[in-house]
């Protein structure tokens, strides 16, 4: 046994091979550590943890489970809750969720439940358990618009209650970010994200793809020509936000969004793919969240010296701790307290190099972070070849242009109520960054979650 | 998988298929694309819509052989199947919105550049079918790249081919075509113009020239085109636009042409690898010095 108030390690591969490859960062516990790990659960009677978990797995019943070995009894806790395990125990920012929240953080480290439940869910892939199944359809039909984690969370848990559920996605594939934005190396897709979603088909739901609701089909047509009685809209966050500062129409900058699809969901990382993808000297991503740090380790494993430029300091840093720690052992460097003010263009139109101004923290803005004020005469200039904006995203104006009565609010995400989670009209609910704009996969998880109980709701009072 | 119904190949490596894809079918527009993915390798790639049939559920698509996935749909033939097909996508053209009396008082000339015709005809065919008259600028290299001439006659009030070598129709650029019809006592009050982004932008300066309002449709590069990754971005009067959900189609007067095209030749060296891979198999090393590729 280890030191009981620290966490069981986790296998990783090794810094200088991983920098080099798309495999997997992170190996995960075996089943005898995750025994141990599981043993430093001390299995409060009102569990911290839960109330952390925005879709409220039964966290200590799971983890009991895993004490006496029994991994298929602790599948079965986490499936009433949740169809994306081995997901979710890989991207979720657990420090400040259910870890946060963990009693034995006070005085040593958290117990590890991600890596606990990522070992659960990898142990039931591997002996081929799924989800129990066995519902009586109700005869009622609801629609997905979008199959990323709100929508298949949605989905699945509408199928549990036997609700005949279609999900549309508009890609070739399903997933939403769960394929198109994170990459392989954190989250892979044949062994993980494919099988995830395989479970949630088994739950009777059907995936259509190559569906661009709004365009293909309104929703308007779905309800009134195709029969669904509500339609959930987990459509994802929409498009790229660029600076606006002058040079960023050059060649050699582009959206973190399109930088991050081309190489997971476009596979252009392997040479066999068609798709191409730029290979750069020097890159600079601009930004601090996970879809940063996700293109910067991208393009180092593609072979550039990758800076990351943040205008706060580490500690707001949004990524996840992990993320950040990860990015450093790799070789990743942090210029941080300070901006771009201008991508420099050489006589071709392509970048490089970006101006930068060093900033300084002032005092706390509305969000309650520091606000970084500009240094004056600190100006400097990073070289690159290639700059990707990783700044965030406004709403996809698609489904509420093509759809009378859904309205949305200031910053374009759709207004639901809060509790039954209906947007302005009637029968169509919501959730997801389509409400809250950017973040993360188990906030998305959550509102599918808390929509699926809505729309049940709606429609028991209806029929 | 979507089936290819029937396939020609109207001129050297330029072809027509009908694809059955009922959903695109159902609510497409003139002025609206598609994106297809031949097989698991394909990119996505954006082609525009060149005709449809509800009732049946079939869309005719035409290309030209680019890049390694349009040559791999080339090699495809009626029977075979297409992985993916999404659309439509993007805006409907502006005067599927605008009153029908409002246009029958207009003059329209549509400009149509080599496979630009594709995207052009159905747009003719929409206003004629609304009792709307249009004339119709074909343009191409020589004759035998004169596409869709014979649809286009059946539903155009006039056709003006003319080609750059003149050899069938008028002699000359679309460019010159329209100074010619202008100093022949013709009057336009609104152009579409679709081709090669080259042949729109000097098409804006021509029509610039003489006050006419420009509608160009832009294609450039798209990745999933849904209004998600920001690759197809453009700057329109100034401001980003993104050519997925806020065209294709704007006022060719305020597009930055030049730097588009810029932004067009960005992964030029990386789809010409791929497409030489594709044709040339194990056997490209890159030695031939002209593709720019390998080193």
């Amino acid at each position: 046994m280890g030191d009981p108030m620290k966490k069981v390690p986790v296998r990783e591969q090794d810094p200088k091979v991983r920098a080099t490859n798309f495999k997997e960062v992170c190996l995960g516990y075996n089943a005898e550590e995750a025994v141990e790990e599981a043993q430093r659960c001390i299995g409060c009677k009102k569990p911290m943890c839960v109330e952390g978990c925005p879709v409220s797995i039964r966290i200590p019943d799971f983890i009991a489970h895993v004490k006496t070995g029994d991994f298929k009894g602790a599948y079965e806790v986490i499936s009433e809750a949740s169809a994306l395990p081995s997901v979710c125990g890989r991207v979720c920012p657990q420090e400040k969720q259910c870890e946060g929240r963990c009693i034995r953080g006070i005085k040593g480290e958290a117990v590890s439940i991600g890596k606990l439940e990522r070992f659960v869910g990898d142990t039931a892939r591997a002996n081929g358990w799924a989800p129990s199944t066995a519902v009586e359809p109700n005869g009622h039909k609801v629609a997905v618009i979008g199959s990323g984690p709100a929508g298949l969370t949605c989905a699945g848990d509408l199928a549990k209650l036997g609700y005949s559920v279609t999900i549309f996605e508009a890609l070739h594939r399903p997933g939403g970010v769960l394929v198109y934005g994170i990459p392989e190396f954190r989250l892979p897709k044949d062994d993980v994200v494919i099988p995830e979603i395989e479970n949630v088909k088994k739950l009777g739901v059907t995936i259509e793809t190559n569906v661009i609701v709004g365009r293909s089909v309104t929703i308007e047509q779905l309800i009134e020509d195709e029969g669904y009685e509500a339609v959930f809209v987990g459509s994802g966050a929409g498009l790229p936000k660029f600076m606006g500062v002058p040079g960023e129409q050059a060649l050699g900058v582009f959206s973190a969004n399109e930088y991050l699809t081309r190489s997971n969901l476009m596979k252009a990382f392997r040479e066999d793919s068609d798709t191409p993808i730029m290979r750069a000297q020097k890159v600079v991503v601009v930004g601090g969240g996970n879809v940063a740090m996700d293109a910067a380790r991208t393009a180092l494993r593609l072979g550039a010296e990758t800076h990351i430029v943040y205008r706060r300091s580490e500690a707001e840093l949004p990524a996840r701790a992990e993320e950040v720690h990860h990015a450093k052992q790799e070789g990743i460097q942090f210029d941080l307290l300070c901006n771009p003010e201008e991508i420099l263009v050489d006589d071709k139109g392509w970048v490089c190099g970006v101006r930068c101004i060093r900033m300084e923290l002032g005092e706390p803005d509305a969000s309650g972070r520091r606000s970084p004020v500009e240094i004056p005469n600190s100006q400097f200039v990073i070289d690159a070849d290639m700059v990707i904006m990783a700044l965030g995203t406004s709403p996809n104006p698609l489904l509420t242009s093509t759809t009378a009565g859904m309205d949305v609010n200031r910053r374009g995400g759709l207004i639901i109520n809060e509790e039954s989670c209906m947007t302005t009209k009637d029968g169509v609910f919501a959730g997801g960054d389509a409400v809250t704009g950017a973040a993360t996969v188990i906030l998305a998880m959550g509102a599918g979650k808390a929509a699926a109980k809505g729309i049940d709701a709606y429609l028991k009072e209806k029929n | 998988m979507y089936q290819i119904l029937t396939k020609t190949e109207p001129a050297a490596n330029i072809f027509t298929m009908v694809v059955h894809a009922p959903r695109v079918a159902k609510n497409c527009l003139p002025g609206q694309f598609i994106i297809l993915r031949v097989d698991e390798e394909g990119e996505r790639i954006p082609l525009t819509i060149c005709d449809y049939d509800r009732e049946a559920g079939n869309i005719t698509i035409v290309f030209q052989i680019v890049g390694a996935a349009s040559l791999r749909l080339s090699k495809l033939n009626a029977g075979d199947s297409i992985a993916d097909f999404v659309g439509p996508l993007g805006k409907p053209s502006e005067f599927c919105e605008t009153p029908i009396e409002e246009l029958r008082q207009k003059s329209i000339l549509f400009v149509a550049g080599g496979v630009g015709s594709a995207p052009v005809y159905p747009q003719v065919k929409w206003l004629k079918e609304h009792g709307v008259d249009s004339e119709v600028i074909l343009g191409a290299k020589n004759k035998d790249f004169v596409i869709l001439e014979e649809e286009m006659r059946a539903y155009a009030k006039e056709v003006h081919v003319t080609t750059d070598d003149g050899s069938y129709g008028r002699s000359g650029m679309v460019t010159k075509c329209i100074d010619d019809l202008i100093a022949e006592g013709k009057h336009y009050d609104v152009c579409v113009a679709i081709g090669p982004m080259i042949m729109m932008k000097f098409c804006c300066l021509t029509t610039k020239k003489y006050g006419i309002k420009t509608v160009v449709s832009m294609n450039p590069i798209m990745v999933d085109g849904t209004g998600m990754c920001g690759a197809c971005r453009l700057m329109v009067d100034g401001k980003v636009k993104f050519a997925c959900v806020d065209g294709p189609e704007f006022d060719g007067h305020l597009v930055d042409f030049d730097q588009v095209m810029k932004r067009s030749a960005q992964y030029k060296t990386a789809e010409g690898r791929a497409y030489l891979r594709e044709q040339e198999g194990n056997t490209h090393h890159g030695g031939c010095g002209n593709c720019g590729g390998e080193a």
